[in-house]
């Protein structure tokens, strides 16, 4: 088969977005773990235990615990969201493993409509930022770009799963074959290439946007310390330098 | 400024003000002098590259406290933190929302510190520290108590406490410090306390503080000071000895020391639990007013450390010291074994005095007549740097349950203000985080509205007449703010003012 100028250019365009992806990231999650928490500064009450701490950090992540106390509508629209991509990341496994899990089969016909779950969510909080005055009052043009880049990749994606059918299995050889770096020849088809192009992007500011959140969760001291700093001495490397200066 | 401060009306719902961009803009509390500065080692005058050395402090900060990185990056604007701030719902000024507090800082450090915000500063919100925006800092980085209720609601936990600490600390790096604060700090260095009393004035205070029990009970109470082989230290709030209320619960501790037989002294080294090293985000102050009670304690051999009612000096003492002084426990090290080893572990070390006392009431040592408060219809007003920076006891949420046990004990009346207003979504007074100074009056009453509205709910409902806490500063800025809600202010105390009232006085 002819490779295309555009497969080429995709190809390019993805080594270098993973690239940029996993070592910026890398270099973000370093970057957290090496900088120090000298204080012991957990929002209390907190757990007791590190176990006690997995269990509210999993909470978070998983159900979004302080935002369900805080705002019922940004809570619903937001794990929507989330847990909408979550379900369609998952689903995207098929087009980079072959043979494709058994678990990622079973969720092809719910992925179907996460995304649209995910488009939801993600509308419902575009739609705060025009209308709440104090989330109005904050939002950058760089939050509305986030929006609307996840919507287009969302309503991209859509359009190829419910109206105008992509060569899917093309899809996954161009794929499989950037991982074992012989390249394959891309589908020609827009709405795909339309898709790529903003993943691609997405994946490419992920390291310097606020989409460090994901990382940052894990790291966030007020969650993640136990209460036990009358038990326990805590002491960070440049706090212990102060004590040997006397 | 308004010729007169009037506290603003009550909401008629309870949901957060519409945004008027501006309306605290003028609020700046007064700068700190030069002599006042340097007495700190911080430069007495704004430097003249002032814009060179906050960006360079800003980056050492980063490297050194991970909270300040991860929150600076962390945050996507959801909003869930915006009408979260007293100060916000008070003033209606979008900069006293946390997340646009934050963002005074978050600008300019996308503008130096991220690659987005050097080359596309438009799009992403950066800003260039600017005269004006250092001003900005200045004014609302002062607006803020340091109370921690947003970090409850952000979903990753993001503290504008910690941005608030980092600000304060590159400003007073700069040369713009700011008087309250760094006055008071001073004068711990200089004369051993916030207050400034000095060590004679202390022990006649206290003297006649023995006399005036003796007056009023006809039992031999003492308040001892300096007293080397006591068991007890108890280091407390330095308004404890001559405010009002505060010193009520001064002696409501004298007296469960003296029901229990426990000997006890203050030091005149360390009459002061106050740490203002906290609210200003400085460690080396921080450490330095710290290491006072660690010296205080070798030298007096006492066994055990206590903390009376005081908010932020709790959290610093439950949460910190551990780390800046060796007091607690689990140590490893030399220099902090020193001090553990003398220390008796049978006790949490350090240990407030709710803990001492309602473990005392739990084991039948002390016994309380509830029936001498019955004129009282008791809430209790959970303080921040309490509820969401420490803990009591050894069980999860135990700082919200030994105050209201101990008042139970000695009160027959208590009810709870409304949920969303107490335990860790308290209200902050309106007061914390180096904010009570009456150049700030108008903010501070602003402040107060959420927790006037709860207060006036239960007073309308319940007919309470007694606010009970335990923090010297909700104390003053309640004593200062009630009467411009229309409150009497002796509505206010401490919970050792009802244990003072209800204990009982055997020959123990
Ligand atoms: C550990 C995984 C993650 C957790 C715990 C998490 C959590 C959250 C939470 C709690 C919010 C605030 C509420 C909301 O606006 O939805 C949020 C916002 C957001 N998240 Fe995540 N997230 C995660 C991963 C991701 C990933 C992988 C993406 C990217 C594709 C993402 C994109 C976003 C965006 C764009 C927003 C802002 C929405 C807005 O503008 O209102 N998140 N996230
Ligand atoms: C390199 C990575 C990706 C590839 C190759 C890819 C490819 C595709 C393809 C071929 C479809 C059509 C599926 C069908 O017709 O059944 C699709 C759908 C979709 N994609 Fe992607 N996509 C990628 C990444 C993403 C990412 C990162 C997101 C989300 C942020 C996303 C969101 C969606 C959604 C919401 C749909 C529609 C629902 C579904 O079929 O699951 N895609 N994608
Ligand atoms: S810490 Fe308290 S005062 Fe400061 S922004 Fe958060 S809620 Fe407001
Ligand atoms: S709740 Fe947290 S993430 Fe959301 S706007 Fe406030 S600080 Fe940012």
């Amino acid at each position: 088969m002819i490779m295309t100028i555009a497969s080429i250019m995709f190809a390019g365009l993805f080594y270098l977005a993973a690239v940029l992806f996993a070592g910026g990231l890398a270099y973000r999650i370093r970057d957290y773990a090496r900088t120090p928490a000298p204080l012991k500064i957990p929002t209390t009450p907190a757990p007791l235990t590190k176990g006690g701490v997995a269990l509210r950090m999993a909470r978070e992540v998983v159900f979004f615990e302080s935002l369900f106390k805080s705002n019922l509508w940004t809570w619903g629209f937001g794990w929507l969201f989330h847990a909408g991509l979550a379900l369609v990341l998952m689903r995207h496994l098929r087009y980079f493993i072959d043979p494709v899990w058994s678990w990622v089969a079973f969720i092809q016909p719910f992925g179907k409509y996460a995304g649209l779950v995910m488009l939801v969510g993600l509308c419902g909080l575009w739609a705060r930022r025009f209308l709440v005055d104090r989330v109005r009052y904050i939002s950058t043009p760089s939050d509305h770009l986030m929006l609307a880049l996840l919507i287009t990749i969302a309503a991209s994606g859509l359009l190829m799963t419910f109206v105008s059918h992509t060569d899917v299995i093309g899809a996954k050889n161009f794929f499989r074959g950037l991982m074992h770096f012989g390249p394959q020849p891309l589908p020609g088809d827009v709405v795909l290439m339309l898709h790529l192009l903003m993943v691609a992007v997405l994946m490419i500011i992920f390291p310097v946007s606020k989409l460090l959140h994901a990382p940052g969760v894990f790291f966030s001291p007020s969650r993640n310390q136990a209460d036990d700093s009358r038990d326990k001495r805590h002491l960070s490397a440049w706090a212990a330098q102060l004590e040997a200066k006397k | 400024m308004a010729a007169e401060i009037k506290a603003p009306a009550y909401r008629v719902f309870p949901i957060a003000p519409a945004v008027q961009p501006g309306a605290m803009a003028e609020t700046k509390s007064f700068v700190a002098s030069d002599k006042i500065q340097e007495a700190l080692g911080f430069p007495g005058q704004l430097v003249e590259d002032w814009h060179d050395r906050a960006i360079a402090k800003m980056g050492d900060l980063l490297e050194k406290y991970r909270s300040f990185k991860v929150f600076m990056d962390a945050c996507v604007h959801c909003g869930a933190c915006s009408d979260k701030c007293h100060y916000f719902i008070g003033s209606g000024d979008p900069k006293n929302m946390p997340v646009a507090r934050q963002d005074l800082m978050r600008s300019v450090y996308r503008r130096h510190f991220t690659l987005p915000g050097k080359y596309f500063p438009k799009l992403v919100g950066a800003r260039d520290l600017t005269r004006e925006v250092l001003d900005e800092w200045y004014s609302y980085f002062y607006q803020c108590s340091e109370c921690r209720r947003c970090s409850v609601f952000c979903p990753y936990g993001i503290d504008t406490a910690e941005i608030t600490m980092a600000a304060r600390e590159i400003l007073d790096s700069v040369g713009y410090g700011q008087k309250y604060s760094n006055e008071i700090i001073g004068k711990v260095h200089k004369i051993g306390n916030n207050l400034g009393l000095p060590g004679p004035a202390l022990a006649d205070t206290l003297e006649g503080l023995e006399e005036d029990v003796k007056d009023a009970c006809g039992v031999d109470v003492r308040f001892p000071l300096d007293v080397k082989g006591a068991e007890v230290l108890l280091v407390t709030p330095s308004a404890d000895f001559f405010a009002e209320p505060h010193i009520d619960s001064l002696i409501g501790y004298g007296k469960v020391f003296h029901a229990a037989g426990i000997s006890w002294t203050v030091s005149s080294m360390a009459s002061e639990a106050g740490n203002f090293g906290m609210f200003i985000g400085n460690y080396e102050q921080l450490r330095k007013i710290a290491l006072r009670v660690r010296e205080a304690a070798l030298e007096l051999g006492v066994k055990r450390i206590v903390v009376g009612e005081c908010g932020h000096a709790w959290r610093v003492a439950y949460s910190f010291w551990n780390t800046l002084t060796g007091i607690g426990a689990g140590a490893d090290d030399p220099y902090a074994i020193q001090l553990q080893s003398q220390l008796d572990h049978s006790y949490k070390q350090p240990m407030h005095i709710c803990e001492l006392t309602w473990d005392l009431i739990e084991r039948k040592v002390i016994t309380l007549d509830p029936e001498a408060n019955d004129k009282y219809v008791v809430t209790f007003h959970d303080s921040c740097n309490v509820a969401r920076g420490s803990n009591m006891g050894d069980f999860f949420g135990g700082q919200f349950e030994i105050p209201r046990n101990i008042i139970k004990a000695a009160a027959n009346h208590f009810v709870e203000m409304a949920d969303g207003t107490t335990r860790e979504q308290t209200f902050c007074c309106g007061g914390g985080g180096g904010l009570l100074t009456d150049d700030l009056l108008d903010l501070r009453i602003k402040g107060s509205l959420p927790r006037m509205e709860a207060l006036q709910q239960v007073v309308d409902e319940h007919k309470v007449n007694f606010m009970a806490c335990i923090c010297a500063i909700c104390k003053a800025q309640f004593t200062k703010v009630l009467p411009y809600y229309g409150f009497d202010r002796r509505v206010v105390g401490g919970v050792h003012q009802l244990v003072s009232n209800a204990i009982r006085l055997g020959d123990k």
